[in-house]
């Protein structure tokens, strides 16, 4: 199908490196010696645990429930023991530990009780919503966004378009590519079945041009009903408002959503994810995940949640040397790594071991502009960075830090070896920092203010009080005393005719 | 020489209604809003003065130093600093110590119910009724260490303040789908 493409600003052609990893078959990884699942894999409010230590728990349980609306549950990812709750190493860019569920497997990998719906059709797009967060879904493509907002975004404007994201334009990965080849029929059941959840008008399947083998999966299984789309490779094209930008020629606004001009996206493996959820009934508990770079044996693995990236690692002929640097996600936006102690979560989507990084010195930029000429989103790069580097906040925000993707293409460019997006990253993080205790602080002071004039009513009605004792004379006491409890009778009693009547309405 | 008394006293006369009309007054009340809604808002007096808002007024009107805050700490004396164009100074270790963020903590085994610590709260954030247990709402508790003073029993201590998990906020720029 023909359709008009518009190429977005910046960008770059950079070397895939995808040929390493994606002609083999992918791996089912054995089981590892424990399964280690943190309750926060997900943007949002992290899940609350549902069992204890030295529980038995089985496959596709949920151990942990979901907290709020933007938050998912977390599933047993197979059956065993809970030896632990407690915080763990988990993929974070400090290094930080976090809470985690550690499960010991019993080898038996037995399947809790699971409800497959057989024809996705017949269930009302709400209730879609709910089976699809009780899987505990979340957007697969690297950001962990829960996958069931999004829908009820879709359900409750109008879609005019559902894109799934099949552009892996990160260098390395190749994980999509392989779950495509090997099981397109979820991709494309589970496009048609989003579509139906959200009722769009047109759905999209895009993906690069490296990927033939992909793309011929694919068109075998399309009918009329969805356009497959062979785009142009350039980095970052899988960025959501990249790509929509390509497809559809229309802007998401700055700060908006792409729903707010009718378009809802998802990637492709979480639309397989969610299409095996609904119709097998089985919750989100492996995902592909490529291990390449400098390994023996560069393959894409179908890996358990929360297994150790060291024992995905290792099937792939891992050997440590010295000068390696490890990278979780691609080499342009992934996150450096000290150690593989740290599980494999819903958004961890490639094991890069490389000793090729970046390891030059920063020196002075010389502004000379490149950044700006690949900057996908038109932002000033190296305003950016003196802001950032000044930690003038305000004016950072006035050059649109907050719309920065952090695709590294200034960084990839800067011939002074700057690493930009670090800086960006640190400024975004502080500035968000900032504003919580700002919050924070305004809350206080509100209360303060209100617990001072409760103060001055409080001393102020207790002048009046005395004001008032004073005028009447000894004789009087009485008289006076009497008519205060009179007063309070009449007050009770009218404050219980209120609550009655109060009762009355409930 | 007339002609130069007549510029001299027009000049005098301009100037002394660009003076009175420049509103001084507002200006400063404004001013000292503004370091008030930069400060961390403990109440808690380390400063020397008895709450936020007094030790903005006293920066305003009595040049007090920038560098008293120590819960606001380095973060708050540059806001600072970058507001009224002085320079960045370390915390004047009279008025305390930086450290993260403390809440009060009541052992409830121990509380007698005497309401003292109640009644310190700047901001109402201790429940409890005389003879009954009281407690802390924490999320309230802005940690100015005001309630620990008056408890004749020493049962509130201040604990590091850890945020349940580790929460992300959500932003346009973290939903990319690729």
């Amino acid at each position: 199908m023909n359709r008009e493409l518009y190429p977005f600003p910046g960008g770059l052609q950079i070397p895939p490196h995808k040929e390493l990893s994606n002609a083999k078959t992918s791996l089912i990884t054995p089981l590892p010696d424990s399964i280690i699942l943190p309750l926060q894999q997900h943007i949002g409010t992290p899940a609350v645990p549902l069992v204890k230590t030295g529980d038995k728990v089985l496959k596709g349980q949920i151990i942990a429930r979901a907290d709020g609306y933007v938050s998912v549950p977390v599933h047993a990812s197979t059956s065993g023991k809970i030896i632990d709750i407690g915080n763990y190493t988990v993929p974070d860019p400090l290094g930080l530990k976090a809470p985690c569920i550690v499960i010991e497997p019993d080898g038996d990998d037995v399947w809790f009780e699971i409800k497959p719906t057989h024809d996705y059709a017949s269930i009302d797009p709400k209730d879609l919503q709910d089976v699809i967060r009780e899987a505990g879904i979340v957007g697969l493509g690297g950001a962990g966004f829960p996958a069931h907002v999004k829908l009820r975004e879709g359900t409750e404007s109008a879609v005019d378009t559902l894109i799934i994201n099949a552009v892996e334009c990160e260098p390395f990965i190749s994980c999509d590519d392989r779950l495509i080849r090997e099981k397109p029929g979820y991709i494309v059941n589970g496009t048609r079945m989003i579509r139906h959840a959200i009722q769009a008008k047109h759905c999209v399947i895009a993906l690069e041009a490296d990927m033939p083998e992909a793309y011929a999966a694919l068109k075998e299984l399309i009918d009329d009903d969805i356009d497959l789309i062979q785009l142009p490779v350039k980095y970052p094209q899988g960025g959501e408002r990249q790509l929509i930008k390509v497809l559809t020629g229309m802007e998401v606004p700055s700060g908006g959503l792409p729903i707010h001009i009718g378009i809802v996206m998802h990637n492709a493996a979480t639309a397989a994810a969610a299409y095996r959820a609904v119709i097998r009934g089985e919750p989100l508990i492996s995902r592909y995940v490529t291990v390449s770079g400098e390994v023996n044996d560069p393959r894409n693995l179908q890996v358990l949640l929360g297994t150790p990236v060291k024992h995905c690692a290792d099937q792939c002929g891992y050997e440590d040397k010295e000068g390696q640097a490890i990278i979780l996600g691609g080499p342009m936006m992934g996150m450096y790594v000290n150690n593989m102690h740290m599980p494999v979560i819903k958004t961890t989507n490639c094991v890069l071991v490389t000793s090729t990084y970046n390891k030059s010195p920063e020196m002075p930029c010389i502004r000379c502009g490149q950044c700006v000429d690949v900057c996908p989103e038109k932002l000033l790069p190296q305003q950016l960075f003196w802001h950032a580097h000044a930690k003038n906040y305000d004016r950072l925000r006035e050059y649109h830090l907050f719309d920065c993707i952090e695709c590294g293409c200034c960084s990839f460019v800067c011939p002074s070896n700057i690493r930009l997006v670090q800086y960006y990253r640190k400024a975004k993080r502080q500035i968000t920092q900032d504003e919580q205790t700002r919050s924070g602080a305004d809350h206080a002071r509100e209360r303060f203010i209100a617990r001072n004039a409760r103060l001055a009513r409080e001393e102020q009605t207790q002048n009046n009080e005395l004001l008032a004792g004073s005028d009447i004379g000894e004789l009087d006491k009485q008289a006076f005393i009497q008519a205060a409890v009179e007063r309070t009778r009449a007050k009770r009693a009218q404050l219980g005719k209120q609550e009655n009547s109060d009762d009355d309405q409930e | 020489m007339t002609g130069i008394l007549i510029v001299l006293a027009f000049t005098v006369v301009i100037a002394v209604l660009l003076y009175y009309s420049r509103g001084e007054v507002p200006e400063q009340e404004k001013l000292v809003d503004i370091i008030d809604s930069l400060l961390p808002q403990t109440q808690c007096g380390q400063c020397g003065y008895p709450g936020c808002k007094p030790y903005a007024d006293a920066i305003v009107h009595n040049h007090a130093d920038i560098n008293q805050c120590p819960p606001g700490g380095r973060n708050t004396i540059r806001q600072l600093a970058d507001l009224l164009g002085g320079e960045i100074k370390p915390l004047n270790p009279a008025h305390g110590k930086a450290g993260p963020k403390r809440v009060a903590f009541i052992d409830e085994d121990i509380c007698i119910g005497c309401v003292k610590c109640i009644k310190a709260c700047p901001v109402d954030a201790i429940v409890g009724a005389p003879e009954q247990m009281h407690t802390v709402i924490t999320l309230e508790c802005t940690g100015c260490e005001l309630c620990v003073a008056p408890c004749p029993v020493d049962c509130i201590s201040m604990l590091v303040f850890v945020q349940g998990g580790r929460r992300v906020k959500l932003g346009p720029a973290m939903r990319t789908s690729s």
